[in-house]
């Protein structure tokens, strides 16, 4: 499945994303645009009987489908480097996109309104069991209820390293900070050994 | 990592984050046109939802000369494509430029590439990096996103 495996991704041109997960409304398209050299642009993702499994669609003409909406952004990073940033919806039922979307992903943020920490459980449910690093980003926007960050940490049930921060996704330098923060969070793992290469892998 | 937490599995089908279909109008969709869209999208890839080419959404590809001296007729959604590809590009940018569903876009590129039309121009991490190869990639990310 892997392309072009001569390639190395260690010199040369590289591109790579990370991911941002969240509940409805909880700020995703605005953090990615907050970052994001171009305004976000909108992909679809089809719901199909492919994600249930079934490779081949000639069969079925008449299967009706949908489409769930998925907006990025970009950040080059020199002359070589292209940083993607995919903000992706959390409930449950679209983890089927999740698991094409997180392959090669260096880690995600799982954005989060503390009025609705529910809406994460599905998020770091779904990143804890496939091994990809995560934080957690509680988008304290005006007028949002502050909650200490550890009481957010104890909802969720995250594990004592798991970063926990407040950011305003509105802010550059906020946003920012997020981004460096998972991607520090995704080398300290690798670095530390806790993470197995193979992620992905299900 | 911890498995086995105490956090509730709700199934939030509520309809929330509803499904949105930019420019698909659908009062028009008994009219012949080959607007994305309209056209069942897996129709233009003979039903295959996969391609021998591995193409991830941040993936950057680029169009090869000889895709411009291809003739496109009766291929719209192809031509679409190759042209997006003028310039180098993500595979999510060229679904966006287009307006076909991703998963579409990436079988249609997967051909192209294989045909020798478009080339896929930037490393990107899969299942079989190393850790050198991830360390380093994860480094310049790191750098990059401190020096911005």
């Amino acid at each position: 499945m892997d392309f072009a495996p001569s390639r190395s991704a260690s010199a040369g041109a590289a591109s790579t994303k990370i991911v941002v997960a969240g509940g409805f409304g909880v700020g995703k398209t605005t953090l990615v645009g907050t970052v994001s050299e171009i305004l976000p642009l909108r992909t679809e993702a089809l719901v199909t009987k492919e994600s249930v499994g079934v490779d081949d669609l000639t069969n079925t003409p008449n299967k009706s489908s949908t489409t769930v909406a998925m907006d990025f952004g970009r950040i080059t990073l020199g002359d070589d480097l292209v940083l993607y940033l995919f903000g992706t919806p959390g409930q449950r039922r679209f983890w089927f996109m999740w698991d094409d979307l997180v392959r090669g992903a260096i880690g995600a943020v799982i954005l989060v309104d503390t009025d609705r920490l529910d809406e994460a459980f599905a998020a770091v449910d779904y990143f804890e069991a496939k091994g990809l690093p995560f934080i957690v980003a509680v988008n304290e926007f005006d007028g949002a209820r502050r909650y200490p960050l550890e009481e957010v940490r104890d909802a969720l049930a995250l594990p004592p390293h798991t970063p926990v921060m407040a950011i305003d996704a509105r802010e550059r330098e906020s946003a920012k900070a997020a981004l460096i923060r998972v991607t520090e969070y995704a080398l300290e793992q690798l670095v530390g050994g806790q993470r197995q290469p193979s992620m992905g892998a299900s | 990592m911890a498995d086995n937490s105490p956090r509730p599995r709700p199934d939030r089908s509520d309809g929330l984050d509803r499904p949105v279909r930019p420019g698909r109008p659908d009062d028009h969709e008994d009219e012949h046109t080959p607007l994305a869209g309209i056209v069942r999208p897996y129709a233009l890839t003979s039903g295959r939802t996969h391609s021998s080419v591995d193409l991830p959404v941040e993936a950057l590809v680029e169009s090869l000369p000889r895709a411009d001296d291809h003739d496109w007729t009766g291929q719209d959604q192809v031509a679409a494509i190759v042209a997006a590809c003028d310039e180098r590009t993500s595979v999510a940018e060229v679904s966006a430029q287009v307006g076909l569903p991703i998963g579409v876009v990436r079988v249609l590129l997967g051909d192209l590439v294989e045909q020798g039309f478009v080339t896929v121009s930037s490393a990107t991490l899969t299942d079989a990096s190393s850790v050198g190869e991830r360390r380093s990639l994860i480094e310049r990310t790191l750098r990059g996103l401190r020096a911005i």
